[in-house]
């Protein structure tokens, strides 16, 4: 039984016991072979000395064990690392982000408390994952759905808390702000609620998210300040009707007017789903397609030497050869899939309106991608709707797993996701200073590199890097990863979230006024926290104790 | 992952993995499973009669390996036995019940281990049993 670092066998020992007092010996784990299942198995430090690792796990049922446990860690100044269902693989898993922590292992609270379908919203505990939450709401047949992450899996607290995205509404997408009202165990045992929930007698909690006073659930997400134990979620009504229409334009230029007005139709609640782009003569494929182990949107001629050639002179600046191909082909330089939710004649004018709006861009031509009517009457069979429809799935992991088109699989993966503003503008500036970025790296170049649309006002580039068993590989990957965030850094990009190995570099980047910011979140965390006990390091806040100079 | 020839291929996926990626031929042909949509839609029909084991290997395995093309793990199987086993788990006659536990602990690939939050040893059992259920 290793122990965390500074506490000696016998206190480790006797805060193990007490644990098991309060959970039940079964729901303690401290031998080898059931700690290494907390490891991540997508470790960026996979098999290598840094490897994070768990000196024991705890898994409570109820907020009163949690608490009890929290109460014994203080005592015993044991670091404790709380997990929801642990599966933000990718992103850390279940791993502490200080190697020697106990894992608080959430899983077992897997309570659904209330799900309302008049004013659609749940109240959950952080081990319902969205599989569950679905399973439930099919079972009672409730016209609710879920905003589903890729991965269903997940906990819907732990990745709110982590501040995951979806694909439906705008407001439901970005996962934290679809939270309303949460509870919450503080370092010292002690129970908080949050918005309406600290009001006794309150039946609006999950109605009204700030109560009265300042707003402090921000604390609680991407951080270390306290144990989440319950929270609410705002849900969707089931829609008549979901359409999809693309717009399709000729030049590379039209991406400016391009981007501009799709952000205009989402901002103006024109169109609700989560737009998807692409470039059919670049090569780069929608998410949609890829999550139809599609390449592209639309079939190219391979091999075609022209294309290639026309390609590399429309990245060196020249589009005019590759748009004139475009023409002759009839292919779009960029597309936009644009979705709609609500009754189908509402819809239907809503895409009647937007391809108006969208006719403003020269020579743009329009195409119907589908519409669906709800509730399905069979399983959709394009999968790249799941979660388009609010049905959890762990379909996207094809992409990784082993396929016809991937015979050798990789271990796992990373992803670098930084913010970058809603232009195209910025689409082009980033894409100059990546590629650049990896050439001096000694990667030839980047593709160029559309990015994801789910929040609202920004936008998101994505980069996976492959996790291999090979530690010279994956030594290799971490130095690009943390050589691009000092990249996006200095040019006012940061990552809207990352694994605990890259969280120190990711907030040393929102560094303004000497890191106010930072400071702030460490007098917070030392009055809260005065022990040090509570996720050390997550997101960058480390304890005092463990604190290093900037 | 796509076994990469460069480096540009290799290092960076934009827009997620699947750039790497070509047209995926489908080769497989699945049968939509009316048990798997139930559970998608209505949740398991579960009876006193339904293995326990059963139940289990629809909650925590099926959403990977279930009887559609998409799903990781029969996705990943049909790739890798090319027809000489079958792609769905539950068709399988040749597991043995350490094999099942070593994968469920160990995970391979993307596919992670499972925690005993997650999967009881008793769950295992039962998942065990069934994927080793004596056939006719």
């Amino acid at each position: 039984m290793r122990t965390p670092p500074g506490i000696s066998p016998a206190t480790f020992a006797a805060a193990v016991s007490q644990f098991e007092k309060v959970v039940g010996p079964q729901w303690v784990f401290t031998r080898d072979e059931d700690t290494r299942l907390y490891n991540d198995a997508y470790s960026p430090f996979l098999g290598e000395p840094e490897e994070r690792w768990a000196s024991a796990a705890v898994a409570p049922a109820t907020v009163e064990e949690v608490q009890e446990i929290v109460r014994i860690a203080n005592r015993h100044s044991v670091p404790i690392y709380a997990i929801s269902t642990g599966r933000n693989l990718g992103y850390g898993g279940a791993a502490p982000a200080w190697s020697g922590c106990v894992v608080l292992d959430l899983k077992r609270m897997n309570r659904i408390l209330e799900v309302n379908e008049e004013n659609a919203y749940a109240l959950v505990e952080p081990g319902v994952s969205y599989f569950d939450l679905y399973r439930y709401i099919q079972e009672r047949k409730l016209k609710l759905w879920i905003d589903c992450p890729d991965p269903g899996w997940g906990s819907l607290v732990g990745n709110a808390l982590d501040r995951g995205s979806g694909y439906t509404f705008p407001y439901l997408r970005n996962h934290f702000d679809a939270h309303c009202g949460m509870e919450v165990v503080l370092a010292n045992g002690e129970l908080l609620r949050t918005g309406m929930g600290a009001l006794p007698n309150s039946r609006t909690w999950q109605q009204y998210k700030t109560g009265f006073g300042p707003w402090i659930d921000g604390l609680f997400s991407q951080s270390n300040m306290g144990v989440v134990t319950k929270m609410g979620f705002w849900l969707m009504p089931q829609p008549e009707a979901y359409f999809c229409g693309r717009v399709l334009v000729r030049r590379r230029d039209d991406l400016h007017e391009l981007v501009r007005l799709i952000t205009l139709l989402e901002n103006s609640n024109i169109s609700s789903g989560c737009p998807d782009s692409s470039s059919p003569l670049l090569g780069i494929g929608s998410i949609g397609a890829q999550a139809r182990f599609l390449a592209v949107d639309e079939p190219l001629p391979a091999d075609d030497p022209e294309l290639a050639a026309l390609r590399d002179k429309a990245e060196a600046g020249d589009p005019s050869g590759l748009e004139a191909y475009g023409r002759r082909k009839n292919l779009a330089y960029w597309t936009f899939d644009i979705k709609f939710y609500g009754p189908a004649k509402v819809v239907a004018a809503q895409w009647e309106s937007a391809k108006e709006i969208l006719s403003a861009i020269p020579e743009a031509w329009f195409e119907d991608q589908g519409e669906y009517r709800f509730p399905l009457t069979e399983e959709p069979r394009d999968h790249a709707r799941y979660p388009e429809f609010g049905i959890p799935s762990l379909n996207n992991f094809s992409l990784g797993a082993r396929s016809s088109t991937n015979p050798t699989p990789s271990h796992g993966h990373m992803w670098l996701a930084p913010i970058i503003p809603r232009t195209a503008e910025a689409i082009f500036e980033a894409n100059r200073v990546f590629g650049e970025a990896a050439r001096q790296f000694g990667i030839p170049q980047l593709r160029f590199n559309l990015p994801a649309w789910y929040w609202q006002r920004s936008a998101i580039f994505i980069f996976g890097f492959p996790v291999s068993e090979n530690p010279a590989e994956n030594r290799h990957h971490r130095e690009v990863f943390f050589h691009l965030i000092d990249v996006a850094g200095k040019h006012g990009w940061a990552e809207y979230r990352t694994g605990p190995v890259f969280q120190d570099a990711v907030a040393r980047q929102f560094s303004f006024n000497n890191h106010s910011l930072m400071r702030f979140q460490e007098t917070l965390k030392d009055a809260l926290d005065p022990n040090g006990i509570l996720s050390p390091g997550r997101y960058g806040i480390w304890p005092k104790h463990l604190r290093k100079p900037r | 992952m796509h076994k990469p020839t460069t480096l540009r291929a290799r290092v960076a996926w934009p827009l997620g993995l699947a750039v790497v990626f070509l047209a995926a031929a489908r080769t497989t042909a699945f049968a939509d499973d009316a048990q798997t949509i139930a559970w998608r839609r209505q949740a398991i029909a579960v009876s006193p009669d339904t293995p326990r084991g059963y139940v289990e290997y629809q909650n925590s395995c099926s959403v990977c390996h279930g009887p559609m093309p998409e799903r990781p793990g029969t996705r990943a199987l049909a790739a890798k036995y090319k027809g000489s086993l079958p792609a769905m788990l539950e068709d399988r006659t040749d597991m043995q019940p350490e094999f099942i536990r070593y994968i469920v602990r160990n995970g391979i690939s993307v596919m992670p281990p499972f925690r005993k939050t997650e999967v009881t040893d008793a769950q295992l059992d039962a998942i065990v049993a069934y994927l080793t259920r004596p056939r006719r």
